[in-house]
């Protein structure tokens, strides 16, 4: 299942499991990374403080006081991972106001790609997206894959602040800015809907890697009157 | 519930509640935050008979200015600090550090500044009565993360301490000299192979300067460019202390304590975790080199620089 593993520094392994980005890939990932999460809930691996996946690698921190590289990489060998994600993974949607005072990037895009805001809007809307991985800022999804047609690339400058509820794509790639952040992807909309929760300790993140998004519109007063 | 209390009479530039940091979070976005200086946080709660985990106040550069409110404690501060004890009959003693204190009700503390360093650390017996998130006190005040709704401490605030009294004073001391290290000690990254020839050279063989651009977050560097070959982003992955990356414009940063969890720059190196307490207390303007280890070496340094630490911990008397 991976391709390569080495060491990031002396606390931390590197797990290779490709170059590309696809659906496939990270599922893997995201199921090794469920496989592993478990036995350190369940004390079964000594010393590991985090893992962190992403597109296509997963980090696997550990205290170097109580355990090292080798010590990890031989369990690794032994274990024997199958790529099932189906059980975890939700369906989520996703409320998406796109009036104009939210889609900040919505007109300069449809000029960009020389397709109009509501089709944008329409292409966006008609796909499930995939979450590759969550982070960065707290919770923020990184989900994917948008239609060909409305890809783009990253703002020139970024923004030094993108309000907090706004959805962003770039590349293949969509996004939701879970707080108040920099960041350079065009935003063509803002959900009201709270993707990360501070206060819910236990479970803060709505979205998590391998759950299936999509969006659905609601007006400007229904996002006003929006009720959790 | 204690009624004891520090009144902040001056905040300081960068005091926050910290401890040994966070874990288990990085894959929803929420990084390690945590003492940047690990050891001497450690040692500031060996001082005063705590939890080696306990919430200490970590302070930057200028530190707080604190009085003591409805009580007594017993202190410590650690690093390389000058501090006044300010007592309530006006007397004013010099502190030391590396020692526990009595403090009386109504007498401050005068933290004023950090010498030839960046952190230091003041932890009280028994503790701050503030609440733990996600299981640690530790603030991430970028990302507004942890107790204090994730801000640093400003003045008039009060920091309530959870003993209210201190029975039996007994001084504790320690003797103390922080290694004052310019070579910092690093394994080469995942993406070391994407910077051509003459910058691998640069990297071992040039100094580089630690800017003023350095907080909690991570620490800019400047000095020869280095020239990536490959490609100066990779696809986003986990990013973990001490990965010194390089962003397009050929400058590396080394991240702390408070990093993002997840990033796209090539990482042209690790610092070693034997090298994470003294990097970070390296202040702008120091010149720094880079020299490489393997991952033995690597581990052997940190066995040692732990058992020194253990060390330091039975040698309080």
């Amino acid at each position: 299942m991976i391709k390569n593993i080495s060491n990031l520094g002396d606390s931390a392994i590197y797990c290779d499991f490709g170059k590309e980005v696809d659906e496939k890939i990270n599922l893997k990932v995201i199921s090794y990374f469920n496989y592993l999460k478990k036995l350190v809930r369940e004390n079964k691996i000594e010393g590991i403080t985090n893992l962190t996946p992403s597109y296509n690698k997963l980090i696997i921190s550990f205290d170097l006081s109580i355990t090292n590289f080798k010590k990890i990489t031989k369990i690794l060998e032994t274990l024997k991972v199958i790529n099932n994600n189906q059980q975890d993974s939700k369906k989520i949607k996703i409320p998406m106001c796109c009036d104009e005072g939210f889609a900040l990037d919505l007109i300069s895009l449809s000029k960009k790609l020389k397709i109009p805001p509501n089709d944008i809007i329409d292409l966006y809307l008609n796909k499930e997206y995939f979450c590759y991985m969550t982070g960065f800022i707290a919770g923020m999804p990184f989900l994917g894959d948008i239609h060909e047609k409305i890809r783009f690339d990253r703002l020139q400058t970024p923004r030094i602040k993108v309000p907090k509820g706004s959805i962003g794509i770039t590349e293949q790639f969509c996004n939701i800015y879970t707080f108040e952040s920099p960041g350079g992807w065009n935003i063509i909309g803002n959900t009201p809907l709270k993707v990360f929760n501070k206060l819910n300790l236990n479970d803060p993140s709505l979205i998590k890697p391998g759950d299936k998004v999509s969006f659905y519109k609601i007006s400007k007063q229904e996002y006003l009157n929006f009720n959790e | 519930m204690s009624d004891t209390y520090f009144e902040i009479l001056r905040s300081g530039i960068n005091s926050s509640i910290q401890d040994k940091g966070r874990n288990h979070l990085y894959h929803i976005g929420i990084t390690i935050s945590g003492a940047m200086d690990q050891r001497i946080f450690t040692l500031s709660n060996a001082l005063v008979n705590n939890n080696l985990n306990e919430g200490v106040i970590e302070f930057a550069h200028q530190g707080p200015l604190l009085k003591l409110k409805n009580g007594s404690v017993n202190f410590s501060i650690t690093g390389n600090v000058s501090f006044n004890i300010l007592r309530k009959n006006s007397k004013i003693e010099e502190g030391k550090c590396f020692q526990s204190y009595f403090l009386e009700n109504e007498d401050q503390i005068d933290i004023i500044h950090t010498k030839n360093s960046v952190f230091g650390y003041l932890a009280v017996e028994g503790g701050f009565q503030i609440e733990k998130i996600w299981d640690s006190y530790s603030v991430n005040i970028k990302a507004k993360v942890g107790p204090n709704n994730g801000e640093k401490f400003s003045v008039n605030e009060k920091i309530y301490i959870k003993k209210s009294k201190v029975e039996n004073f007994l001084e504790k001391k320690l003797d103390y000299s922080a290694l004052l290290e310019k070579t910092i000690r690093i394994i080469k990254g995942t993406n070391f192979d994407y910077f051509s020839e003459d910058a691998k050279n640069k990297f071992f063989n040039e100094k580089y300067l630690v800017t003023n651009q350095s907080d909690r977050m991570g620490m800019r560097l400047e000095g020869p460019k280095l020239d990536n070959i490959v490609n100066t982003n990779i696809k986003s992955e986990g990013l973990v202390k001490g990965v010194v990356q390089v962003p397009a414009d050929g400058n590396p940063i080394i991240l702390f304590s408070d990093h993002g969890s997840i990033g796209g720059y090539p990482k042209i190196a690790v610092v070693i975790t034997a090298a994470h307490d003294m990097t970070a207390q390296l202040i702008p303007g120091s010149k720094i080199k880079f020299k490489e280890v393997n991952l033995d070496e690597a581990e052997e340094l940190f066995k040692s620089y732990f058992n020194k630490t253990k060390n330091y911990i039975e040698q309080i008397k």
